[in-house]
């Protein structure tokens, strides 16, 4: 992040509401290229939604998000699907298509964005489903897969084009221990091979810090710090150290805020 | 007092504002360039959901309908001794009014909820925002083929559904209650215009397809995207395509019989 040239996202003085809850409020992170970023922060401050307005699925309501030198929520609809294309997202549910096997679903983006012929795309395919280990699930529907193979399916299917930038929402929920450690390799490794962006969007503190290059921690609407995952271990915030340490109460309450509990148990009495 | 009148506004607004997304997704989806190439496909796989599938329905309720048409047609006609016209009375009535109508109801409960679900669960699995984010317009991909395979199947189910309704009222008139078929169906071929009355029917049928493929993709489309909010969309896509059906009905029948 020494230079501008180094950074594939800037986004700047980001504004998002929903309805009178602010989700952001003036925000600013820069996303390096070629590196693996990760955005943390507790459920419910809105890291999905950030995916979204990155990926131009919602307007922001004030600020800049330049993709390189295009700034997002001012494209048109045509100019963004064109800008969309280097992009791939990994969305939370995995969202294969139903009505399409496993392998049709990896080559869809393929089929609609090239020219390439039917034996090619069927290698390029099979090459992404052997990255995931599910070569041998090609023929499947999405509805004999179980939650995690599904959400391996849908990585294959978010780099199938071999995009600039993928985008992770929640990649590890759900996961065995074994497809864990296979998805925190997998995301790194496909990250030094092709050399693409990773932005990934979680909870999972270990897993997510083992691979993340560079770290932002978002809560209540602002980013509350960021650094790499040797700087972030330092921070003297008592809101930093409950989330990275997984205390359950702290600055952020583990109660969602309530009248006394006392009183409300005795007024159910009366 | 007050809240009502809020109430009733935001009410208002709220539907108008649908109203107004419902426009701008008509115009999206079919405005929008056309690619030939990949819409056949769909579209045809579409017209098999949409349209061969609700044959069945259509089919079994036209021959019902026009059996009921013979046997009531001839109790009331025979009484004037003039049970020779009930031909003429079942075919009329099925091309005008009850082919067009029927069907776009069957329609609307057959194949508009099931599209409404469809894109509403479609929309709740983020498949349609995976489709966004792959660069492919839902719109296009989704939407479209399904509005074109409405469109185009409801003026073939009204005919189906006419032929069929007359073939069972000539079974009750003819085969059963023993009228001469030769001035039942002579009858009925001196009574129906093709232009007036078949053409009407069908331009009833293009406007109902049309409208009732609209509501249901719509609904889809902008649903709440839950398990309740996706129930909510599908019962207003029958009711709303109903509705709309009947009033419709009403005005071209106006338009196009009651010399306006």
């Amino acid at each position: 992040m020494d230079s501008l040239s180094d950074t594939i996202i800037d986004i700047r003085g980001l504004t998002f509401r929903r309805g009178s809850r602010t989700i952001f409020d003036d925000i600013s992170l820069q996303v390096p290229r070629g590196k693996v970023t990760a955005i943390m922060g507790p459920s419910g401050t809105g890291k999905t939604t950030l995916l979204k307005l990155i990926g131009g699925q919602l307007k922001p309501d004030a600020g800049q998000i330049l993709l390189d030198n295009d700034n997002i929520p001012t494209l048109s609809r045509s100019e963004l699907f064109i800008a969309r294309e280097r992009m791939g997202m990994l969305f939370q549910s995995g969202a294969l298509f139903t009505d399409m096997t496993v392998f049709e679903n990896v080559a869809y983006p393929i089929r609609v964005h090239t020219d390439l012929a039917d034996d090619m795309i069927r290698d390029i395919v099979l090459m992404k489903l052997q990255a995931v280990g599910l070569r041998g699930a090609a023929a499947l529907m999405p509805s004999e897969l179980s939650g995690g193979m599904a959400r391996r399916v849908a990585l294959a299917r978010a780099i199938a084009l071999d995009p600039d930038i993928v985008m992770y929402d929640e990649p590890f929920t759900g996961q065995d221990p074994i497809a864990m450690g296979v998805l925190v390799n997998l995301i790194r490794r496909l990250n030094q091979a092709l050399g693409h962006t990773s932005i990934i969007v979680s909870h999972d503190i270990t897993e997510t810090l083992g691979i993340a290059d560079y770290v932002y921690v978002i809560a209540d609407g602002r980013v509350i710090a960021q650094g790499t995952p040797q700087e972030l271990a330092d921070v003297d915030s008592d809101k930093v150290r409950q989330f990275m340490q997984g205390l359950p109460d702290g600055p952020v309450p583990f109660h969602y805020p309530a009248a006394d509990y006392l009183q409300e148990l005795l007024k159910e009495a009366q | 007092m007050l809240d009502w009148i809020q109430s009733l506004g935001h009410t208002g607004l709220s539907r108008l504002a649908a109203f107004g997304r419902a426009g701008q997704l008509l115009v999206q989806a079919l405005v929008a360039k056309p690619a030939p190439v990949m819409m056949f496909p769909l579209l045809v796989k579409q017209l098999y959901f949409v349209g061969v599938l609700s044959l069945i329905i259509i089919v079994v309720s036209g021959a019902f309908i026009g059996m009921v048409l013979g046997l009531q047609g001839y109790t009331i006609l025979v009484d004037y001794g003039s049970e020779q016209a009930v031909g003429q009375m079942v075919a009329l009535s099925l091309v005008r009014e009850l082919a067009p109508v029927v069907t776009a109801l069957l329609f609307a409960g057959r194949a508009g909820s099931a599209l409404t679900a469809e894109i509403g669960l479609m929309k709740a699995t983020e498949q349609l925002a995976s489709f966004e984010m792959i660069g492919v317009d839902p719109l296009r991909r989704i939407i479209a083929p399904r509005f074109w395979a409405g469109f185009i199947s409801m003026p073939i189910l009204t005919v189906i559904f006419s032929v069929v309704g007359v073939w069972g009222g000539a079974i009750v008139a003819v085969e059963w209650l023993g009228i001469y078929d030769g001035s039942f169906w002579a009858n009925m071929q001196q009574a129906v215009d093709f232009r007036e009355d078949v053409l009407n029917g069908v331009i009833k049928s293009i406007v109902f397809g049309f409208v009732v493929t609209w509501i249901a993709v719509f609904e889809g489309y902008d649903c709440v995207p839950t398990s309740e909010g996706i129930s909510q969309a599908t019962t207003r896509t029958v009711v709303f395509s109903s509705l709309a059906v009947l009033g419709l009905d009403f005005i071209l029948t106006a338009l196009m019989f009651g010399e306006l």
